[in-house]
């Protein structure tokens, strides 16, 4: 009969992989949700895919001329696309289930009582959640590429921007969400008055700047606009200046950084007093 | 797991062999703002031993409970389980624990052999033990025919069982037990018990809270009464029954409207009278003998019931209000 080690052990192991542990919680349960997870994350923007980069496209390609920086319609929107469906998948990843943990069906409590800490819980369900950004992004872009519209040999980094740009959107909404402590329809005005503004206005379907000034700076904060740049730049060679690539890597980056540090206070402050 | 002659080794042998308290608790304070939810409270707990926390609702039991389980940080007092300070050393503690919380936390989503198999793996512990493990609390927890259903479709009492089971994945040596059997009904509470009993008989060390007098009875060897945050009285239930209450009750209802007035008539029967709004308790030593003074006295009962003390008589007599209100 094997008995289990001491608990020296356990908290040993638990600082060390605690994070990993909640991670595995976390994919285990999103297997349960395996099909639909795939259908949201790839088969949506999949769709749009169709409806605008071969349906509209044909229209866009006739008229054009050279403002897609000479690639067609397809090529320029593949990489939004991309990384709007991360940030998508995020705003429902970040948003809910950090609900769900701390209140509905308290879930972070669980694994509260045990050796973990709520910084470890908080990390663990970033870690998986981006490591499904990840998997669908490279369905994805697997798919475009498949369509001719990545020509770079340099395309398969947008699918490691795209997961950085889900991240960068994601975790100050978790930072938001682990604050929430009554739910009164918050997440539906993110998604309404966040996620689809950023989605439509963050040079997705036409260039940044064939929008006035007025509503420019929508894509300047926007991690969709950001990444979607440095997408484009490695799908199809996009020419961005270095200074405005430094600013799109710093934006993701800067964001996530901050909205996991942000995530790590409220979730100790939550589940430590 | 345990055959008879280990369990009964364990049984008799756990206190002598360790007699250090695995829990000590002196002057242990929480306030959250101006509210002082636990005020002072001290106490310890030898291994082994089944230790009760007994009083009304918001009396600070769940706060005491999560400041042991180190999840809350006091406010000042001492507190060492196993000799380590949960403040400092949180993972440490927590590995030593199996933890019953007040509200079911398991995970809905996932099935519910897969709840014990994730809950271990937070301890680190590894598949190769887990799986096995994982069967056998499952028939300790009467839940074998229900390893592969979703979490979300057992019953309350079921669920409580799985998260006893959960609680024990890491083979802890304590378990803390907030209200364990609230809201079940009483056939479920009886398999519970029957469950907990088992675990105390193979020396684990039991803390729980309650607010029923029976299961408080049932289970605990010592017990504290708390009301606002601080300790009435401890000792076992028989001790803290002999101590402030008599040996029989006797209850007597008159009608809610005579109940109030009827006190008067019937000073010097028994020990004490206790009016309360629904009846009126005549504590006696002998209640048929008080009974019967009642009828001599020509005072007609609606009905009448002679009981043996319990705690809630003790906590009435500390505090002047009922357990359950």
């Amino acid at each position: 009969m094997i008995s289990a080690h001491s608990p020296a052990v356990s908290a040993r192991r638990a600082k060390r992989w605690g994070s990993f542990f909640y991670a595995e919680q976390v994919l285990r349960v999103m297997r349960g949700y395996g099909w639909s997870v795939f259908l949201y994350s790839v088969g949506q923007p999949v769709a749009y895919l169709f409806a605008m980069g071969i349906g509209l496209a044909s229209l866009v390609d006739a008229n054009s001329g050279a403002v897609f920086g000479g690639v067609n319609y397809l090529t320029f929107i593949a990489p939004a696309l991309l990384v709007s469906s991360a940030v998508m998948t995020a705003s429902g990843d970040f948003s809910y289930p950090i609900m769900d943990g701390f209140k509905w069906r308290r879930v972070f409590y669980g694994p509260h009582a045990s050796p973990l800490v709520p910084q470890q819980i908080a990390a663990g369900h970033i870690m998986a959640s981006a490591l499904k950004f990840l998997v669908q992004s490279v369905v994805y872009f697997a798919i475009v590429a498949m369509f001719g519209a990545s020509p770079s040999p340099w395309g398969w980094v947008s699918a490691i921007v795209a997961t950085v740009a889900g991240l960068s959107f994601g975790l100050p909404l978790m930072a938001y969400a682990s604050t929430i402590t009554k739910d009164s329809g918050q997440f539906a005005l993110v998604q309404r008055f966040i996620v689809v503004p950023l989605f439509l206005f963050s040079g997705t379907f036409f260039p940044l700047d064939s929008l006035p000034l007025g509503v420019r700076w929508i894509g300047w904060i926007s991690p969709v606009w950001h990444g979607t740049q440095l997408g484009r730049v490695f799908t199809y060679g996009l020419e961005e200046s270095p200074l405005l690539m430094l600013a799109h890597v710093l934006f993701l980056v800067g964001a996530a950084a901050a909205g996991w540090t942000l995530t790590r206070r409220q979730f100790a402050r939550r589940m430590g007093a | 797991m345990h055959n008879e002659a280990t369990r009964s080794f364990s049984t008799s042998a756990s206190f002598e062999m360790n007699p250090a308290a695995v829990i000590t608790a002196e002057n242990l304070t929480k306030s959250y703002g101006e509210l002082t939810a636990v005020d002072g409270i001290s106490f310890e707990v030898p291994a082994g031993e089944s230790f009760g926390l007994l009083g009304p609702n918001g009396a600070g039991k769940s706060t005491t409970m999560k400041m042991i389980g180190g999840v809350s940080q006091r406010t000042s007092g001492k507190l060492s389980i196993m000799g380590l300070d949960p403040e400092t050393h949180g993972p440490e503690v927590r590995a030593h624990l199996g933890v019953v919380p007040q509200q079911d936390n398991l995970d809905e989503e996932l099935k519910v052999r897969e709840n014990l198999i994730v809950y271990g793996r937070y301890f680190g512990l590894p598949l190769s033990y887990l799986r096995p493990k994982a069967d056998e609390l499952l028939e300790f927890a009467q839940l074998t025919d229900k390893a592969r259903s979703r979490v979300d479709a057992l019953s309350g009492g079921m669920k409580r069982r799985l998260t006893i089971a959960r609680s024990l994945i890491n083979e802890p040596k304590i378990l803390l037990l907030d209200e364990p059997t609230t809201g079940l009904d009483p056939q479920a509470r009886h398999i519970l018990w029957d469950r907990l009993f088992r675990l105390k008989e193979q020396g684990v060390t039991l803390i729980l809270t309650t607010h029923y007098m029976d299961e408080a009875e049932q289970l605990c060897d010592r017990l504290i009464v708390v009301d606002k945050g601080r300790i009435m009285a401890e000792g076992s239930p028989a001790s803290l029954i002999r101590e402030y209450s008599t040996r029989e009750v006797l209850e007597l209802r008159f009608g809610s409207e005579r109940n109030s007035t009827i006190g008067v008539e019937l000073a010097g029967i028994g020990e004490r009278v206790e009016t309360l709004p629904d009846r009126v308790l005549i504590y006696a030593n002998d209640g048929e003998a008080a009974l019967e003074q009642v009828s001599a006295r020509r005072l007609r009962p609606l009905t009448s019931l002679v009981r043996r003390s319990s705690l809630e008589d003790v906590f009435l007599r500390l505090t002047g209000r009922s357990l359950v209100d």
